[in-house]
Order: C-alpha cells, then structure tokens, then sequence
C-alpha cells in the first residue's frame, strides 16, 4: 500500500517523460492524473489507519542491502503513524495543487511535470521511511529535482538560487549523515522504531555532537535565523509551484524530522538544549517577522513570513509537552495550507501582472475580486485569526509552550502581532486604493484549474479553523509517544 | 605446498594471457605484409587483426578469472611472490573490463592513428592490464615494484602515443613524476626491508606486529614514502601533481584507462602492502599510519575539489575530480588501518563503482570531444536535446560522482563513511565530516556541469547551427548503456557487489 504510494509518482514521472514530443501538452493531464491517484491513496492511509494504535500502521519491509557484519544492513522500511500521515495527506494535497498552478507551463512540459512528480516521491518518502539511512536517501533524492526545476524553470537569478539552495540543504545534511552513522554504529542498527524504543545512551563521539549534527540538517531545512538566507533567494527566483511545494511541503521535512529523529532517538539532548532551541525559536519568530515587514517583493514577503512562522514549529518543539509538540505538528500542517495558498495567489498575481514589486500594485481588488479575496482569507488565517487553521496551531503551541519556554512564547506572540502588522499592510498596499488604469486589462481567475487550486485549500482552511478535531486527534496521537519518551528522560 | 607447473601457470592464467595478447598483437601486425599483400600504405584498414586479438585476449584473461572465481583458488607460487586469492581475482575482474571497454571506445581514435600505432596501443594497453592484474597478485616487495615499473613504463608510452605536442608533453611530465614516485617508493622498501630482513610481505608482518621501540622510526618512514610513492598511480596528494596536465594532454582514451584502472592497482596495491605486510591495524604504528592516511585522504578531497571548482576543460575537471575521489577511497584505507574490519571491502566496493561512473563520463567526453574537436564545457550546453543518449548516461555518471541516489556513487560513500565511523574512533568521525562537507563542494561543480545539459543556448530559438551527428558507434552506444546500466544497478540492488567485495576482502584479511 505505502510501496505503491510512494512509487506512483515515480512510475508516473516515467510515464510523462516517456510521452511523445507531439503530445507533450497532455504531460500535464497525466501528471495530474497521478497525483490525483496519489491524493487518493493519501486520504485513504489518513483515514484508514487506527490512530488510537500505538506504533506504526502498513509498514511494508524487507531488507534493501544485506551485509551483515559490516554494520552496514539497510532496511527498505514504509510505515505511517499519526505524526507522518497528516504530512503524508499534505503532501499529496499540494502536489495535485502545484500541478493545477502549472497548467500554463509550455516550456518543455514532459521534463518539468516528471521532475515535478519525482520531487513527490522525494518527499513522501521522506515522510514514510523508518530506517535512517533510507530516510537519508530520500533526504537526498529531493535536491536533483528541485535544483532542476528552479534553475530551469526559475526566474531572475534562478541558477545562483538553485545552487545555494543545493549548497545549503547538502551541506546541513553533511552533518546529519555523519550523526546518523554515529548512532547507527552505537545502537546495531539504522532501524527508527528500535533506535526510539532503547536511546543510545554513549556513542564514538559525545552524543551532544551527534545531537546537534543531526538538527544541522533540519534546522537549515526549517529553516531558523541564521540558516535561513537560501530561502527568500530560492523561493522568489522558483516558479510557482515549486515554491508551493518548497514552502508546503519541503520545508515541513525539517519539523518532521526534528519530531520523528532529533527528539524520540536523543531525548537527553533534546532536553538538556531545549532552551537553546526556544532561544533560535523566538529569534527566528522575531527577526523573521521584522524582516518581513521591510520586503518590498510580494514573493519575498511570503518567503520570509514562511521563516518567522516556522519558528513556531520549533517553539513548540522546544517545549517538549504533549500539547506545544502537537501545536508543532498542526502548524506544519496548517502552515502547509496557508502558505501554499500564498504561493498560489502571488503567483496568479505574477502571471497576470508580471510584477511582484508591491510598490506597482495597487487597487487589484478591482479587477481581480476572487484572487484578492482568497489571499485575504490566506493572510487572515496566516495571522492567526481564530476560525481559521492557523489560530488552531498557534494557539495550541503557545498553550502548551508558555510553561516551560515563558520568554520564547512571550516573542512568539509578539511575533503574531507583527504578523499582523505586514499581513493587512500588504493587502491594503496591493488590493486596496482606487484602480489604477495599468492594471485595468487584467482578468480574475477564470480557468477552472486556477480556481480549483484556491478553492480547495480555502476550504481545507476554513474546514480545520471551524472543526480541527478529527486532525488534532490523529496528530495528537503520533506526538504522545514521543512526549513520554521526553517526560521519561 | 609444492605446486605443479600447470598450477604455478594457472596462478598466473589472467596475466600471462594478456602479456601473450600483447605478444601477439605485435607479431601480428610484423607479419602483416605476408598475408596482407604489399599494398600496406600505413594506413588502418578492416583488416587490422589488433582489436580482435586484443578482445581476444581480454576476454581470455576474464574468463581465467572467473575459473579462478567459481574455483576459490587460493595459493602462492614463485616462491610467494605472487600469490592468487579472491582479492586479486576481484582486482583482475575489474581491470580486464575497464581495459576492455577502454578498448572498444578507443577503436575509432586508434584507427585514427595508422596501423602501426593502433597495434603498438592496443598491445601496450593488454601489456599495462596484464602487469596491473599481476600488480594485485603480487605479495613481495621486489615483485611489486618489478610489476609496477611494467605497468608505469607502458603507461608512459601510451600517454605520449598521440603525437603532437600536448601528448608529448603529457608523456614527459608522467614520465618525471614517475620516475620521482617511483624512486621515493624503493626507498620506501629498503626502510622496510631494512627493517624486515625480508622483502616478503608476510615476512613484513611478522616484523610489524612485534612491538619493537627501536624499529617504530625506521618502519614508519617506509611506510610512509611507500605510501607517497604509490600515491602516484592512486593520484593521492601530495604525488598528484601530474592528474591533471596528463588527463589534459593524453590520448582521452589512454586518460580514461589510466583514471580508472591505474588507480585501482594502485589501491590494490596499497590495502596488500597495508594488510598483509603490517597486519591490518595490528602493527605497531598502526596509530600513526592511520593518521597520516587521513590527512592525506582529507587534503586530497579538498585540494582535488577546490581545483575543479572553476575548470573549463572538461579533462581538467575530471583529472581534480579523480584526486577528489581518490580522497574518498583513502578515508576507507584510513578506516582500515584504524581496526575498521569494514574498511577493505568499502574501498573495493567504492572502486568498482568508480569504475563503471568514471569510464561512462570518460566515453560521453571522449565522443563529445572526437566529434566536437573540443573539450570546453561549453560544448556540453543543450546536449540533452542533441544527444538525449549521451546527456542521460553522462547526467547520471555525475550524479554517482556528486554521491546523490538513486545512483552507485551514493551508496559508495555511504559505505565509506559508515566504514570509517564503524573504527569508533573520534578523528575519524571527524575525518567523515570533512568528507561529506567536500561532497557539497564536489556537488558545485558536478551539478553545474550536469546543470549545462539542460540548458539552451541564448541564440538556441530555432537559429541553430545543426552541429555534427553526436551519435557514436554501435558498440560504444552499448558501452555507454552498461555503464549507465552498472551505476543504476548497483545503486538500487547492491547487495551482489557488495558480497563479492567482502569475500574479496575476506581473502585478504584471511592470509
């Protein structure tokens, strides 16, 4: 179930660059195909599997590389649990997006969509492994065809961005291999669930070390102040679908493997640096959000919003509880929503306009009401308005943060009312004021595609605004193990 | 164990049948005015028999190998200069089909060159493989620097075979920089015969394992200055100023034989000298050997991939990124004289992987460069859309070399790695940082020539110039889909090749 799952868009990608140069328009309905099948078997392991079970749920295993004695056995291991099934749905979820927001693309669209599913795969497989080497392999399978579609398909600097994203996340997980191979070593094995059950309790190296070189990796994905400048960079110069998936889903790689590795396998680390991680969690929520008032780039804005708002996601790691680890999980997935609505909307903006300078754009409302009034609603939930997904996560993170890290929550909400401040300034900037004439030619989001994209994550928003309980109870039930474990520390 | 004649031969099947090859080849075109009439302008013609006898003799030598393989034989003849064991067969495997495929790539260009020179290639070529097989078999310090000088001295030749200046050049720099490698290498053995008594390894042995105060100096020099000796034919620093100015100059295909093959008898060489005559990790000064190899192997991964950084000649490129990589390798010699028992086979497992990644990038360059005439990175802009074949196979080659899945090249560092942090010593985990840290470097300039492949060319909207076919010969076609093939497979079902690595450093480990 989970092999096909995660194979699909592979095999689909296949299929799409195998396609004939005369119907290479149709890559984009293949594509969507595939990810509208994978979509469905998403939805069906979130539904499907027990969250009130303990451990994982349709684990598909064998071993990948037999070398026994060489240390060196690696597990081909799938499994979903209730920390990994809402990112599994996520993922799924954005992907069918990103393909609506790409129904345009002309410029060699067999390579672009089957690079664009391959990408899927990555990231699922990220989400669904349960050994570490092969958590690693798809950690890296991401990068090629990210760094192709950017530098590819990008704009502006599009190459520079393309090789500092690749820089970075290479770099980090430099790092993070070097951690793993540590752990592995100390413990026998590469295996998630036994490395979780027994922590190595010493290792070749002093376990602080392999603590922080395992977070290097995540905290660059995250990404937190001061690792943060491959992001704005990648995201304003990616196309849009690519920045929703990046922003979406990509980043949410980081939070899940804080959640999944850095805690559960180093729960003493974990603690004993838990004030350092609140202390980059408030600075991220703070300098992010500052920064962002001062963007001038509508695509930039929401790029360093995206950095402020996971600085939530480590707040509520920092805290360690049941409740501020499931506030982190949510606001993954919730920021998932919202930010890849942002995403949609500037870039439909984009497309229409061909300028994302908000100094330009103004009185939008008038021409394009539909784009305008969904970006609204995305900003109103990015802000935190209560009946919308994002209040839900941000509040069960400071509920459950406020104990244990005072200061970093204190910032942290500090942070909302800046987020606020650039959010409704923004809007009035754009959308607001009297038409101007430049604009005057525009239309609103009239194909079916472009509103199918919207409406969908509109509605999931209001959806898990008004009634989050059927996520919070799955998400709540993947971080409690994890939660005893730090509690048993 | 006294052995017969037919065994003592048998022992040596692989080798002595590539040195007849060569013999052959040679005798061949000699006798070539009998049967071939007089008409012989010196130009190459069909009838050439030089690459059919040097197949010949390749696939004679590999299935001598297998015979080996599928027998286990193990033993030692000459006295135990040369001994056969799995190791060897696995290194023999190895260089027969790197020479092999050299040989098929090379056959347009050695045409290119008349017939007498294409038989003086191919008999050179069979005669540094067949000296390369025996480099792995050999167990005594004189047999090795004896076969050694064999593969270096043809080597020599074949890199200056192209005439012209740059070849020539080429060949006169190789020739310096072996003759400096090659004299700091005997002296390296006197240190240890010296020390020893003795100039069989295993006599060696018996010498390094005893704590003995008065020898440690005496026994690190020499192990030292072997190490840099051979760092020549492994292109480790600081012995690897000649890579690129010879990748550059030489004949593509002599430079792509040398990338591979000349640095897996050098490794070869290297594990027999470091395992069996100093016991692994059990000598004396194991410690410092192991330090010594990891400073090596940390500066050749950063001086190899700072290097290539800014290249724009692709042969350049890849002659720092063999240094590169050869770096890599080192870690796991590293490993291994730390007490990793992982250690041998990663580095053969890493080999073979280079093997079947460098000789496919090799042969997209060299049918780029034979039908370009250049060999700028510029030529490689767009070529996915000219030479979809060429682009993919040579797309994915660097991909292994960056170390990215789904590819061979990954999986070999990953092993690497893991071998070295399995010694559970400090330095070494530390030396592993360094060397996924060099991997986002190596990643720069991998990624940015991988990067030319899919781009077009500002005038490329419709103006074109068409360009010359860049579709190569049928065989080499194949060629490049096994090595393509090879990278996938190994990178996705590796469990064979790993098998076969760790039996073959069984033999080793067991002697």
């Amino acid at each position: 179930m989970l092999t096909v799952l995660l194979f699909l868009p592979a095999l689909g990608a296949a299929f799409v660059a195998l396609l004939p140069r005369a119907r290479e328009h149709d890559a984009r309905w293949l594509a969507l195909a595939v990810r509208g099948a994978t979509l469905v078997l998403a939805a069906v392991v979130f539904v499907a599997h027990e969250s009130g079970e303990p451990g994982y749920q349709f684990v598909d295993r064998f071993e990948w590389i037999r070398a026994a004695g060489a240390g060196f056995s690696v597990q081909y291991a799938l499994g979903v649990d209730g920390l990994s099934a809402p990112m599994v749905l996520l993922n799924g979820l954005l992907s069918v997006v990103a393909v609506l927001v790409s129904f345009r693309i002309t410029d060699r669209p067999r390579a672009y969509f089957a690079w664009l599913l391959l990408l899927e795969t990555a990231v699922m497989g990220v989400f669904l492994s349960l050994d570490l080497l092969q958590f690693f392999v798809f950690w890296e399978l991401e990068l090629l065809p990210m760094y192709l579609l950017i530098s590819g398909w990008g704009t502006g600097r599009r190459e520079y961005s393309a090789t500092k994203f690749v820089l970075y996340t290479l770099a980090g997980s430099a790092f993070m291999l070097v951690g793993f191979l540590v752990l592995g070593l100390a413990a026998g094995s590469f295996d998630i669930e036994v490395l979780a059950r027994e922590p190595v309790a010493d290792a070749a190296i002093p376990l602080s070390l392999v603590f922080w070189a395992v977070m290097a990796a995540f905290l660059v994905k995250l990404p937190v102040v001061p690792l943060h400048t491959w992001l704005p960079d990648a995201h304003t110069d990616a196309p849009t679908a690519v920045s929703v998936i990046l922003a979406g889903v990509l980043l949410k790689m980081g939070g899940y493997g804080i959640l999944r590795i850095a805690l559960p396998l180093l729960p003493g680390q974990a603690q004993e640096f838990s004030t350092a991680l609140a202390a980059i969690a408030g600075l991220t929520v703070l300098y992010g959000a500052v920064i962002t008032l001062q963007q001038q780039d509508l695509k930039r804005l929401v790029a360093y919003s995206s950095v402020s708002h996971m600085g939530y996601v480590l707040l509520g790691v920092s805290a360690l509880g049941t409740t501020a680890l499931a506030g982190a999980a949510l606001q993954m997935f919730t920021h998932g929503l919202i930010t890849g609505l942002l995403f949609v909307t500037v870039g439909l903006i984009y497309d229409r306009t061909h300028t994302r300078e908000i100094a330009e754009l103004r009185g939008l409302m008038h021409r394009l009401p539909l784009i305008g009034a969904v970006m609204v609603v995305a900003g109103l939930a990015s802000l935190g308005l209560p009946g919308l997904a994002g209040f839900v996560a941000e509040f069960t993170t400071f509920v459950g943060a406020i104990q244990q890290q005072p200061a970093a929550t204190i910032a942290g909400v500090g942070g909302i009312v800046l987020a606020a401040g650039y959010i409704l300034w923004t809007v009035e900037r754009v959308f607001t004021g009297p038409p101007d004439e430049r604009w005057s030619g525009l239309t609103d989001a009239t194909a079916w595609w472009e509103r199918a994209a919207m409406g969908s994550l509109v509605l999931l928003i209001v959806a898990v605004g008004i009634f989050p309980r059927p996520l919070t109870d799955v998400i709540r039930h993947g971080v409690e193990p994890i939660a005893a474990v730090m509690g048993a520390a | 164990m006294e052995l017969t004649g037919f065994a003592q031969i048998h022992a040596i099947g692989a080798s002595a049948s590539l040195f007849a090859g060569a013999g052959l080849v040679l005798l061949a075109q000699l006798a070539r005015p009998l049967w071939a009439g007089r008409g012989g302008d010196g130009r190459a013609g069909p009838g050439s028999p030089s690459f059919a006898l040097a197949l010949a003799a390749l696939a004679v030598a590999a299935a001598w190998s297998l015979w080996h393989e599928a027998t286990g034989s193990s033993g030692a003849v000459l006295d135990g200069a040369v001994v056969v064991d799995r190791f060897a067969v696995y290194f023999a495997l190895l260089l027969t089909a790197s020479a092999a495929a050299v040989a098929v790539v090379a056959r347009d260009w050695a045409q290119g060159l008349g017939d007498e020179l294409a038989s003086d290639f191919y008999a050179l070529l069979l005669a540094s493989a067949g000296a390369m097989v025996l480099l792995a078999q050999a167990n005594d310090l004189v047999a090795i620097f004896v076969v050694l000088e064999t593969t270096s001295i043809a080597q020599f030749v074949l890199v200056g075979i192209g005439g012209g200046g740059r070849s020539a050049e080429a060949g006169l720099k190789y020739v310096l920089a072996g003759a400096v490698a090659a004299a700091v290498l005997l002296y390296g053995f006197v240190f240890l015969f010296g020390v020893a008594g003795t100039t069989s390894l295993p006599g060696i042995a018996e010498v390094a394992s005893s704590d003995d105060g008065e020898l440690r100096l005496a026994l690190l020099l020499g192990v030292a200055l072997v190490l840099v000796g051979l760092g020549f034919k492994m292109a480790l620093v600081p012995s690897h100023g000649w890579v690129p100015d010879v990748y550059q100059g030489a004949p593509p295909p002599v430079a792509a034989f040398l990338s591979v093959a000349s640095k897996a008898a050098g490794f070869a060489v290297a594990l027999r000298i470091l395992y069996v005559g100093l016991g692994g990790g059990a000598s004396s000064v194991a410690d410092e050997i192991a330090v010594t190899v990891g400073v090596v192997a940390a500066v050749s991964m950063t001086a190899g991939n700072l290097g290539a950084f800014w290249q724009q000649d692709a042969r350049r490129l890849l002659g720092y990124s063999s240094v590169a990589q050869a770096g890599n390798i080192a870690i796991g010699v590293a490993a291994l004289v730390a007490g990793s028992a992982v250690g041998p086979s990663a580095v053969l497992f890493f080999l073979a992987t280079y093997a079947a990644t460098n000789l496919g990038l090799f042969f997209v360059v060299i049918v780029v460069g034979e039908r370009t005439g250049s060999y700028q990175l510029s030529e490689y802009e767009g070529l996915a859309r000219r030479a979809p074949l060429l682009a993919a196979v040579l797309g994915l080659c660097l991909l292994s070399l960056t170390g990215l899945p789904p590819t061979a090249g990954f999986l070999a560092k990953l092993y690497i790695f893991n071998a070295a942090v399995q010694a559970s010593q400090p330095w070494l985990v530390g030396l592993v940082a360094v060397g996924v840290l060099n991997t986002a470097l190596s990643a720069f300039y991998y990624l940015r020539w991988a990067r030319l492949l899919v781009r077009e060319a500002p005038d490329a909207a419709g103006a074109r110039r068409p360009g010359p076919s860049l579709l190569p010969a049928g065989a080499t076609q194949l060629l490049l889909l096994a090595t393509a093939a090879a990278v996938l497979v190994f990178g996705i079902v590796p469990t064979p090749l790993i098998s076969a690595a760790r039996r073959a450093a069984e033999a080793l480990v067991a002697l």
